[in-house]
């Protein structure tokens, strides 16, 4: 396989397996370049992207742009606090009207779930989920599962599991799509509140002691309490969050074998995770940003070679 | 279809080892020279450049590989793109001598991309190109070798077929007619 089946990247689920491993060949490439005294490749000099970003963001945004820039595509961005959103504007309009300008790609970020889906069978361009609501964020779980694969080879087999706010993170929702492609098992762990009712659906194992969680697992994905999505009050407390689902360097040292730790970011240092496990050699935080960027320049690069 | 043989095994091995010679004789002991080969198949020329060297000079040539994918100026005019394969360039080629290998010298496409890759690493004193098979009156770019295994005059319409050891071939270089239907 040499080239994406779909035109746009919408979600994981929408994704086979063999275009995920293809994404990951291609991204190893990109790694290789974005290491280099050069970081830049010309492949794109003649596409325009627009990055639509509804909804605050900061390293997605960043790492597409320097995604975009390294691959020497011009890019044009756009944020809803700066925009005519706040006059009124419609999405289609407001994308129609960048659409007219000739831009050929569109990363966009929107509080909706499935804004992206509705784009991309109004308009005739090439689109990238950067996340839309609680629904999924493709690329953010395609650097996931490769800085897993890069860590230890290969996820077939390997037991992820992925902790916190799983009801409303469409992280984790794309993370379990991609690991169990990849042939992973995989295990959510949260409070009942905010753990979904019918997630077990999906075939994931649900779990409520995280000190199980941990012993269980070869990979933890620890996700940040998302303060901004929650209307009303999940867990009476942070601080009573903190005391029953952070993980602390004392559970980490309990455990009798080695496990990664993963953190979408931004870290709330000392609620989800403790600077002790966030900084230890295990954790692939760093990485996991890295990464991102060679990820982002192989979906632009592959959604890239199906422009007409 | 019809082809004819350009080079067979035997031939092959004597047109390496003379290109070899002619390399020694332009660089002596590879002091300040580099070898990159070109992404498939000059990669596995040179590896045998830097072996048949060692065997005639005892010295050792350092080589790297260039992918060309992403510098291509036919991007999105294919249809579809072009995987990429391993880009290793593990020293600086900052002021030195860098000689581009390929198997086929056709359009001159390949070598602009790979001096545009090349550039990536640093800017080289000289850059020379050698190449096994130069196709003659087909060059769509000013770009010509400076160590030439065999000439041959071709059609736009034919193509070379390599057919190397390392990729399961049987060391023998074919000239193919497509014929058209």
């Amino acid at each position: 396989m040499n080239q994406l089946i779909k035109n746009n990247l919408l979600g994981i689920k929408e994704l086979s397996l063999e275009e995920i491993e293809l994404i990951f060949e291609t991204a190893d490439n990109f790694k290789d370049v974005i290491n280099r005294p050069i970081k830049k490749v010309p492949s794109l000099r003649d596409v325009t992207i627009a990055n639509i970003f509804f909804e605050n963001s900061t390293r997605t945004q960043l790492s597409f742009e320097l995604a975009e820039k390294r691959l020497s595509a011009d890019v044009v961005n756009f944020s809803s606090s700066s925009s005519s959103v706040k006059k009124g504007e419609t999405l289609l309009d407001t994308v129609n009207n960048i659409l007219s300008m000739k831009v050929d790609m569109i990363v966009i970020r929107h509080s909706s779930p499935g804004a992206p889906h509705f784009l991309a069978k109004k308009v005739n361009s090439k689109i990238v989920n950067a996340g839309d609501g609680t629904h999924e964020h493709p690329t953010q779980a395609l650097l996931d599962t490769y800085s897993i694969r890069e860590r230890l080879g290969s996820i077939e087999g390997k037991k992820v599991v992925i902790v916190g706010d799983i009801l409303h993170s469409r992280v984790a929702l794309s993370n379990i799509f991609a690991l169990q492609k990849l042939g992973a098992e995989v295990m959510v762990c949260g409070p009942a509140t905010l753990l979904p009712k019918y997630i077990s659906a999906l075939g994931v194992k649900v779990e409520l002691d995280i000190r199980k969680a941990l012993n269980w697992c070869d990979v933890a994905n620890i996700l940040r309490i998302q303060l901004e999505r929650q209307r009303k009050s999940y867990f009476p407390s942070l601080r009573e969050y903190s005391l029953y689902y952070g993980v602390n360097k004392e559970m980490i040292n309990a455990l009798d074998k080695e496990i990664i730790i993963l953190h979408p970011g931004p870290i709330n240092r000392g609620v989800e995770i403790t600077s002790s496990v966030a900084d230890a050699d295990n954790a692939l935080i760093l990485d996991q940003v890295e990464n991102g960027v060679a990820i982002r320049m192989a979906v632009l690069y592959l959604l890239a070679g199906k422009l007409e | 279809m019809q082809k004819r043989l350009l080079l067979d095994s035997q031939l092959l091995q004597i047109t390496i080892q003379r290109l070899c010679q002619h390399l020694i004789e332009n660089h002596n002991d590879f002091s300040s020279a580099l070898i990159l080969g070109l992404q498939p198949r000059g990669v596995f020329l040179a590896n045998r450049i830097q072996k048949v060297i060692q065997e005639l000079e005892g010295c050792h040539v350092e080589i790297g590989y260039l992918d060309t994918t992403f510098h291509r100026d036919d991007f999105r005019r294919r249809g579809i793109p072009k995987k990429a394969s391993e880009t290793r360039v593990p020293f600086l080629i900052e002021g030195k001598d860098v000689i581009l290998v390929d198997d086929v010298l056709f359009t001159g496409r390949s070598v602009r991309a790979a001096m545009d890759a090349m550039i990536s690493f640093g800017r080289p004193k000289k850059v020379e190109l050698l190449v096994l098979i130069d196709r003659l009156h087909t060059r769509q770019l000013p770009i010509e070798a400076n160590y030439v295994g065999k000439q041959v005059n071709t059609l736009a319409s034919q193509y070379v077929e390599v057919g190397l050891k390392e990729q399961n071939g049987d060391d023998s270089i074919w000239l193919m007619n497509i014929e058209a239907e």
